[in-house]
């Protein structure tokens, strides 16, 4: 009766063999990660540089005049900066700016990738057919996953933390973007052809600018879900606030854990009301 | 009307067939042998939206197609355009077939030739007024300046004066439907394909806008094919009508014909949903006059007449058969004794109607007169039309 409560069949097949073909692909193509991992770290440390340019007051003023122009409140504007010189005050500031360039990188990538993927779903429905169970496939795998090929490819640091981000965090921008396009109506798309519009100018003049605030709502969850994977690109070696969280996890210590964590929260929750904001003001005027 | 006006075919619509789902080649046959849109679905699971759809359509006339929901309208007018694909057939543009037409010469051809109207405006919410009623001439690369001059023009030529800048969530559906009529005018095409434009508009708002197309129609002489469900729209602007009923065409005609020769009882019901004062004209029912008298007859003549016809009335005409006046049994006995003639004691003040009016103009008259009503062309007697033939037609 084994049989009946065991499961019987055993493949003798080795889980490893991906792991040798994975590694031989990244070793026989070595300059080709390299590069990419050179281009990679290029971007990060250039807009790290970028972000540290700007003084630490300079953001506080940026976070109050964008919080007032999009909430039209005074009491949120000065939260938000509130909020925000926190992190200076717990001494969080210099790895706030390295987490950002690590987001906002992850961010613009996914962007470069998210977009026209989604466009190309949007008029080819066998390719909507095609990458839809893709697309669910690669939001429920457990994001860890990500975390072995980019490290077999790039080694660990910030170049595998972006790679791994990006591959999360692409999803609801080439997702939303889809939507969005099918769901503008029906006759206005028809409208732009009758009136001779090519493709492209159905697309460029007419689908996208109707499609605006969804894809705009894309954008504002590829930014959180990247926000979302600072603690676990943490575990490959990306500096940062989420390496604060990991490391004082792994020491048990209370108070910085808290600290930390509380910063990637601040930074997470002034990110999404700006952007959410941009997606409201963008709604209601339509 | 402007039947008079309509030249030579433009359009002309052979065999044009259109099937939806699968088992397509099975569900033509099926159509062919004449079974009905529902059985087809039942037997073959496709649906048969239009089924062997020929159609000519003349210049610069108003072609109105009407039908029940569901009836295949939307995707047949689309097909001018080559929104939808026909199954089968063929569409020729001055004699061409359009659907073998190129990519590239497609999109020319419905840059230059064809625009469309929509039934829920098909407005760009992104864009302000003139740069929607500016797109078409905007997506063939012409200058700013150029359209907007010619946008400005026309949404001027619909009625609507300074409201360029703008949104179009901000506009009222009528305003809204009189900017997608602008935009369809602005590309200069010489055919416009309106889908139930009118549809969606409120009672009121809707006539004003049927009487807009109409004046804007008599001043351009666009060729229209005008989509609707609605007959008494379909008999107001129509030259012709085509009635559509599962996919099939029933019957192609002047309004005017279709209710003196409706082709079966659907046609006849969907008649009788609509107004008729609206389309019969006064030479549709008006009766050969039978009592005439001349000027120069005396009143015995006038009586003998009378009572020969079994009325109580006669018009007199002068030698050119135009209505002079008219005179009634009484005045004649009464001048009997005195030997007078007609001329000496007809009355005057005759109730007439122009031959080509239509019923819902004379009803005011035909309330009110006395005797029958004298239908009058360049002031000649044509004929008489009763109060019971105007009734008749109301009912
Ligand atoms: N894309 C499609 N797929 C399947 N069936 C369709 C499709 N488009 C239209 N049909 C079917 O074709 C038939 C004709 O549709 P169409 O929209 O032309 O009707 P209509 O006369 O315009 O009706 P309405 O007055 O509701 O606009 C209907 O039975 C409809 O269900
Ligand atoms: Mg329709």
């Amino acid at each position: 009766m084994d049989w009946f409560f065991n499961f019987p069949f055993k493949s003798e097949w080795d889980p490893e063999s991906i792991d040798r073909v994975i590694k031989q692909f990244s070793i026989n193509n070595k300059v080709f990660f390299d590069g990419i991992k050179a281009g990679l770290n290029g971007m990060i440390s250039t807009l790290y540089n970028i972000l540290s340019w700007v003084p630490w007051w300079g953001y506080l003023i940026l976070v109050f005049v964008l919080g007032y122009l999009i909430k039209r409140s005074w009491r949120t504007a000065a939260l938000f900066s509130g909020m925000l010189s926190l992190v200076g005050f717990f001494g969080l500031w210099d790895l706030m700016l390295i987490t950002l360039s690590i987001v906002l990188t992850s961010v613009f990538l996914s962007l470069l990738i998210g977009f026209p993927v989604g466009i190309f779903m949007s008029f080819s429905d066998r390719a909507n057919q095609v990458l839809r169970p893709v697309l669910d496939t690669m939001q429920t795998m457990p994001v860890f996953v990500y975390l072995i090929p980019a490290v077999m490819f790039f080694g660990l640091g910030k170049a595998p933390a972006v790679l791994a981000t990006t591959i999360y965090a692409v999803v609801p921008i080439i997702r939303l973007t889809n939507l969005g396009i099918r769901q503008v109506d029906e006759e206005v798309v028809e409208a732009a052809r009758a009136f001779g519009s090519t493709r492209m100018q159905t697309m460029v003049k007419v689908q996208i600018p109707q499609a605006k605030a969804t894809i705009m709502t894309g954008i504002n969850q590829t930014l959180m879900m990247a926000m979302a994977m600072v603690v676990t690109s943490s575990m490959i070696g990306a500096s940062g606030l989420g390496m604060e969280v990991l490391i004082s996890v792994n020491r048990i210590e209370m108070g910085r854990g808290f600290v930390s964590g509380m910063a990637v929260v601040i930074v997470a929750i002034i990110l999404d009301r700006l952007t959410q904001s941009v997606v409201k003001e963008k709604e209601k005027s339509l | 009307m402007s039947e008079n006006e309509v030249g030579k075919e433009i359009l002309r619509l052979e065999h044009i067939s259109k099937v939806y789902g699968r088992n397509k080649k099975e569900a033509a046959e099926l159509a062919h042998k004449g079974l009905k849109k529902d059985e087809i679905k039942q037997k073959t699971g496709a649906t048969l939206a239009l089924h062997d759809i020929n159609l000519s359509i003349n210049q610069g006339e108003v072609f109105v197609i009407i039908g029940l929901s569901g009836s295949g309208k939307s995707t047949l007018v689309r097909f001018i355009n080559k929104l939808h694909e026909p199954s089968t057939g063929k569409i020729l543009y001055e004699g061409k077939d359009i659907l073998t037409l190129s990519k590239k010469d497609m999109i020319a051809f419905r840059r230059d030739k064809v625009s469309m109207v929509f039934q829920h405006f098909g407005l760009m919410s992104h864009r302000n007024v003139i740069d929607n009623v500016a797109y078409g001439l905007e997506v063939r690369g012409i200058e700013k300046e150029i359209r907007y001059a010619k946008a400005r023009e026309m949404l001027h030529l619909v009625g609507l004066g300074d409201i360029e800048e703008q949104t179009i969530d901000s506009c009222s559906g009528g305003m809204k439907q009189r900017i997608g009529l602008a935009r369809a005018l602005a590309s200069d095409s010489e055919v416009l394909l309106m889908d139930e434009p009118f549809s969606a508009l409120d009672p009121l708002v809707r006539k004003e806008m049927q009487f807009e197309l109409l004046t804007i129609q008599r001043r351009l002489k666009k060729t229209i094919v005008f989509i609707t469900h609605d007959m008494d729209e379909a008999f107001k602007l129509g030259d012709r009508v085509a009635i559509l009923r599962e996919g099939r065409l029933v019957q192609v005609s002047t309004p005017q014909f279709m209710i003196t020769n409706p082709a079966d009882d659907y046609v006849r019901t969907f008649i009788e949903s609509a107004d008729k004062t609206k389309v019969v004209s006064v030479s549709q029912i008006m009766q050969t006059p039978t009592c005439v008298v001349r000027l120069t007859d005396g009143s015995t003549r006038a009586l003998t007449q009378m009572r020969l016809n079994g009325v109580s009335s006669a018009y007199v005409v002068n030698q050119q058969m135009k209505l002079q006046g008219i005179v009634t049994a009484k005045d004649a006995l009464d001048a009997s004794a005195s030997k007078k003639l007609v001329a000496d004691f007809m009355l005057q003040d005759v109730p007439t109607v122009e031959i080509d009016a239509i019923i819902a103009d004379i009803l005011p008259i035909a309330v009110s007169a006395p005797y029958p009503m004298a239908v009058v062309e360049d002031g000649i007697l044509r004929g008489i039309v009763t109060k019971a033939s105007v009734i008749s037609t109301m009912l």
